[in-house]
């Protein structure tokens, strides 16, 4: 069977059986709608977290990232893992005891005020639609790429499927669909790596593999990557390149504060039975992420080893020691027919030649001495890294097949925690909680469908003319989470006195502080040439990344409130005993 | 003790379990993983630099560690004080 009719049969395979869960899960209350009952057990909700929090950028693109970054790829690894640690303990078991169904509702009853719960739904839709923007590109690659096919039949084909069963199960359709992605994703994802590292290493597991020597030779397999890019020009793998360490620090902390500000992921607790549950299952969606997060490293390093290898098979500096055009793999020619990949024969040799042309010292000596005039690589794009892998190591159609299916199921579950996040905080935040306080369950539930319908159009318009490049708006949302919403619940719980308008002008420092330095950079609302600055490191403020700038942001938002708190009344008597409610998961018997 | 001198004792002791986590979490991450990480290389760990290995591997490990930690600490602080759900 052709590699185009196996894909059709994996993806829509898979999309039979998120519609049968959706059927199977129908949502009959808002209870239902907006928090699945709250009866999800904590090892199911862990897994529904891990598929709700691994999108499409930690399917498609980071192992890419990583490949090219090397050590300094660590802070994605890092940053979105490490953040579960803050929300286990910082705020995901208060958050249940408290109760509710939306994160702005949390924060408008702790504070007391509509205006806090609005600033919330504000920072929540901002963060949202910009996260979800990468999810809907996410798919377009998918299809466009891998099942070559139309971008937009694709797209809507997706939008189809997520419509299903997000507007009629609502949390509870959403989170038995996303144990079934998460099901998906992973064999998806490992089924490859663990080929790929047996080949290379003879160890089953990548995370194994990545630390052993190459078969048949004592070199280890890093050592001979660190080796290789430098011979070719490039920084050692393991070195500190790509970003400084002060960036490294910053993004891995901001993306750290990001991940536990995260609305649609903070409301994936709110699903478990009791505090104790909310706990332990933030320790189990770890466990089912790091599955994916400690593969990545490896499946990283091992496609750039496989790459330079492609390229290069001979010794650097030989006449025949490069690839042959005419004798190039398949996989570069499927490639180059997306765009995704292109190269240029500089020297015209014949050959394609791939190393380091900005390091000058080492370019001017390739030309000298072996007449290389350039990278002939013109476009790599980083995002071909992981779908090309089962190709570049020769692995048969059907896992071709299922990684297509995996980055699909990537993006839809992603996608549908966040439509709901979304559709929740306007039906329920807005509409029930400030416009129309009367509205009935039956007609709130109504809304909600209605909301999320609208949501996801708007998603799907914004997958088909995306404003920018997947990996770094997904970035960007961390940024915002990380300024806005992270601070104020934290401050919320662990601070008694803090108040309305401190976490108001928190709040909307962090925000404005924060987009105002990315809008500075990338443009007024990403549009390209309105940016006042080149997005480079000397004009950034000391040296500060703006996808890095959410930790400054975070840290204003902290300063800003609590020197407004100061300044200001202390909240009312009885919100001071609702925090310590919130502190403890039963009221004591004994006296 | 009265209730509230019990809460108050019960949240004192959830607070140094967080600042004990906390303080691990920032050393084999920010410490290990990125500040540390070059020397640490010189030292290695099943083949890996062991300053790569806690970026790209051992600090993952740890927080999964953490979680679990924390999810037990807190089931026995519960109990002890009497907070504990059924």
């Amino acid at each position: 069977m052709d590699l185009q009719t196996l894909s059709f049969l994996v993806v829509g395979a898979t999309f039979v059986l998120y519609i049968g869960i959706a059927i199977w899960a129908r949502a009959g209350s808002t209870s239902e709608f907006y928090v699945a009952g709250k009866g999800v057990p904590p090892v199911l909700n862990g897994m529904a977290t891990a598929a709700d929090w691994m999108s499409a950028a930690s399917f498609i693109s980071m192992a890419g990232l990583i490949a090219f970054l090397g050590f300094t790829g660590g802070a994605y690894l890092m940053g979105w893992t490490g953040g579960y640690v803050l929300m286990a303990l910082l705020l995901a078991p208060y958050l249940r005891k408290f109760g509710k169904f939306t994160v702005p509702e949390f924060i408008g009853d702790r504070f007391y005020s509509k205006t806090a719960r609005i600033v919330a739904v504000i920072s929540l839709l901002v963060i949202s639609i910009t996260y979800v923007i990468g999810q809907m590109r996410g798919v377009g690659i998918a299809f466009s790429n891998i099942l070559e096919m139309d971008l937009t039949i694709g797209l809507l084909s997706g939008m189809v499927v997520v419509f299903i069963y997000a507007v009629f199960g609502g949390m509870k359709g959403i989170t038995y669909t996303q144990i079934a992605q998460y099901v998906i994703m992973i064999f998806a994802y490992t089924v490859p790596a663990v080929f790929i590292s047996l080949t290379l290493t003879g160890h089953v597991f990548p995370q194994i593999g990545l630390g052993s020597t190459l078969v048949g030779e004592d070199t280890q397999l890093l050592q001979a990557l660190d080796k290789t890019l430098m011979d070719l020009g490039f920084a050692a793998y393991t070195s500190v390149t790509g970003m400084s360490l002060l960036n490294m620090f910053l993004l891995t902390l901001a993306l750290m504060i990001g991940t536990a500000g995260l609305p649609h992921v903070i409301i994936r607790f709110f699903t478990v039975p009791r505090v104790r549950d909310a706990r332990k299952s933030a320790g189990w969606a770890l466990v089912f992420i790091g599955i994916l997060y400690t593969t990545a490293p490896a499946v990283g390093a091992m496609a750039m080893y496989n790459f330079i290898n492609t390229v290069q098979p001979g010794p650097i500096g030989d006449p025949q020691g490069n690839v042959v055009i005419e004798e190039r793999p398949d996989w570069m020619l499927r490639w180059e027919r997306t765009g995704l990949l292109r190269w240029e024969d500089k020297n015209e040799d014949g050959r394609l030649q791939y190393y380091n042309d900005r390091n000058t010292e080492f370019a001017e000596m390739a030309r000298e001495e072996w007449g290389w005039e350039g990278s002939e690589f013109t476009r790599i794009d980083r995002d071909i890294m992981v779908l090309a892998n089962p190709q570049i190591a020769g692995l048969p159609n059907w896992v071709i097949a299922l990684v297509a299916a995996g980055g699909i199921a990537a993006a839809l579950s992603t996608a549908a925690g966040l439509l709901l996040a979304i559709s929740s905080s306007i039906s329920h935040d807005l509409l029930k909680g400030v416009f129309m306080p009367k509205i009935s369950e039956k007609r709130e539930l109504m809304a909600g469908r209605i909301a999320m319908a609208f949501a996801i159009l708007l998603a799907g318009y914004l997958g088909l003319n995306p404003p920018g490049f997947a990996a770094e708006v997904v970035a960007l949302a961390f940024g915002l989470a990380a300024a806005s919403l992270f601070p104020v619940l934290m401050m919320g719980i662990f601070m008694k006195k803090m108040n309305r308008e401190g976490a108001i002008v928190g709040m909307l420092v962090g925000l404005g502080s924060t987009l105002l330095y990315i809008f500075l950079f990338k443009g007024w609302f990403f549009l390209p040439g309105t940016n006042m600055f080149p997005d480079t490191a000397e004009y950034w403020l000391f040296g500060i990344n703006p996808t890095g700038f959410g930790v400054i942001g975070a840290i204003l938002n902290f300063i800003a409130a609590f020197l407004v708190m100061k300044i200001t009344k202390a909240p009312p008597e009885h919100i001071q005993h609702l925090v310590e409610d919130v502190r403890v998961p039963r009221v004591s018997t004994s006296s | 003790m009265t209730q509230e001198e019990s809460r108050a004792a019960y949240w004192k002791a959830n607070l140094r379990l967080l600042a004990i986590l906390l303080t691990i979490w920032f050393v084999v991450s920010f410490g290990f993983g990125i500040l540390l990480a070059q020397p640490l290389n010189a030292f290695s760990i099943g083949g890996y630099p062991l300053g790569f290995w806690f970026a790209q591997q051992g600090a993952i490990y740890t927080f999964i560690a953490l979680i679990f930690i924390y999810a037990w600490r807190m089931n026995v602080l519960d109990r002890k004080f009497d907070v504990h759900e059924d």
